[in-house]
């Protein structure tokens, strides 16, 4: 195991969105826009990283039969500090993450983390492992919140005023003028089809990084 | 008792140690959390709920501070709300200006709509905007004041003595009131939940500016 592997892993080879298929619920349900998706997807990466780091330190002293209940514990916890600590000091940002940095909690792919990696690895390698996943997870959420914006609304970056302030608000790019709008983008099963598509493209990409591999030998054999 | 179980005993008792040892610290670190936060949450709510105020009336119109200056509303009745809400009374120079409520209309497209809305003392409405909604994004949406100035041109300045009660219905059900093709169910919540919030006004007009303030917010 060495940061390579775990950067590679993070970002594409074990990417949580369309290989893992964990943390669903708010991959699904934030996407409807660019701003969105990045948005959950760096509260998440944080979070991944802060509790990856705060559990690998203290995992020989948790017996297993334990281990889940003081893993949500500590996630849970730390989930809300940062949400209490936001809300105070960070009112502009708390008010566009604010409803999802809860949602965090749920969200499977932090307690599998936890448990897969920072459970047996050192602090590090478990807060780098943490903020990969976070980030591969955060460009599933960014790509799949711009195909449903582009396609439902014609628009890229709208609502980035509601993160950045209003003199933000000119770098909402409209994409298709005078569009009408196709609904189905945006509505839940919009996020179905976009992530399908995202898994087929992933996975047809994968494929042929494969086949190269296996055809060359066989090519060379046949120029002998 | 034999060898075997007196060590899983001691074995059960370790494990429930450290799970209460965690408990303990998660406990503390969240209560501590709780209350360095608490102030400056309080304080960031305020400043949240004081810019809200200044979208539905106009500053010139009061010179009290609205948030200690505001009496609870009970829950239910024409205002709708489905919790205990807070009638937030602005006063020029002592004399009544106006009052801002909370309404919510049940019976958006998918849920309630709650509204924030300013009557001026004449009874005509200052202002009024959609705090929360789940109306669908693109089509209902359009009540928002993000997605579109509808509330603004619609109820600023609108009274009951300017406009009927039978007229306070959208233009589809034979009434004054504009919607969008497509979306009549939204702006028809809307309009019947701001009408009955102004009959709550004209029927209750001294009562919320008389009664006695309940001091600050909590």
């Amino acid at each position: 195991m060495n940061s390579r592997e775990i950067i590679e892993n993070g970002l594409w080879k074990q990417n949580p969105g369309v290989v893992q298929l964990l943390g669903l619920c708010p991959t699904l349900a934030v996407t409807s826009s660019v701003v969105n998706g990045l948005s959950l997807g760096l509260a998440t990466a944080f979070v991944m990283a802060a509790s990856n780091a705060s559990v690998s330190p203290i995992r020989r002293w948790v017996p297993g039969e334990i281990r889940i209940p003081v893993f949500i514990l500590i996630v849970a916890a730390l989930v809300t500090v940062i949400d209490l600590g936001m809300h105070a000091w960070m009112q502009a940002l708390h008010g566009v993450l604010g409803i999802f940095i809860p949602l965090i909690v749920t969200n499977c792919i932090v307690l599998a983390r936890v448990e897969a990696f920072a459970a047996k690895q050192p602090v590090g390698y478990s807060a780098l492992d943490g903020l990969m996943m976070g980030l591969g997870l955060t460009m599933v959420l960014t790509v799949l919140g711009g195909m449903r914006e582009v396609v439902g609304k014609g628009t890229l970056f709208s609502g980035i005023d509601l993160a950045l302030g209003p003199a933000a608000k000119q770098f909402v790019l409209t994409v298709v003028p005078d569009y009408h709008g196709f609904l189905l983008a945006i509505l839940p099963p919009g996020a179905f089809i976009g992530l399908a598509l995202l898994i087929a493209g992933r996975n047809w990409l994968e494929s042929r990084k494969q086949a190269a591999i296996t055809v060359q030998p066989a090519v060379l054999a046949a120029g002998h | 008792m034999s060898e075997g179980n007196l060590s899983i005993l001691k074995h059960a008792f370790s494990t429930a140690g450290v799970m209460v040892a965690f408990t303990v610290v998660g406990t503390v670190l969240l209560a501590s959390t709780y209350f360095t936060t608490k102030l400056p949450i309080a304080e960031s709510e305020r400043q949240a709920k004081l810019k809200l105020f200044q979208q539905v009336l106009p500053a010139a119109l009061h010179d009290n501070d609205l948030l200690k200056d505001a009496i609870k509303v009970p829950a239910g009745g024409d205002l709708g709300n489905r919790d205990e809400t807070f009638a937030y009374r602005a006063r020029l120079a002592g004399q009544p200006a106006a009052v801002v409520l909370e309404s919510t209309a049940p019976d958006g497209y998918s849920g309630d709509i709650k509204l924030l809305i300013a009557v001026r003392a004449d009874g005509e409405l200052a202002g009024v905007r959609v705090l929360a909604h789940k109306e669908t994004p693109g089509l209902g949406d359009y009540i928002d004041i993000a997605h579109g100035d509808w509330i603004k041109k619609n109820f600023d300045g609108q009274s009951l003595a300017k406009t009927n009660d039978d007229l306070w219905k959208v233009k589809k059900d034979g009434g004054s009131f504009d919607y969008m093709a497509g979306a009549t169910i939204t702006p028809r919540a809307v309009v019947k939940a701001v009408h009955k919030a102004l009959q709550y006004f004209a029927a209750h007009r001294d009562e919320i500016f008389s009664a006695d303030g309940q001091g600050e917010l909590k």
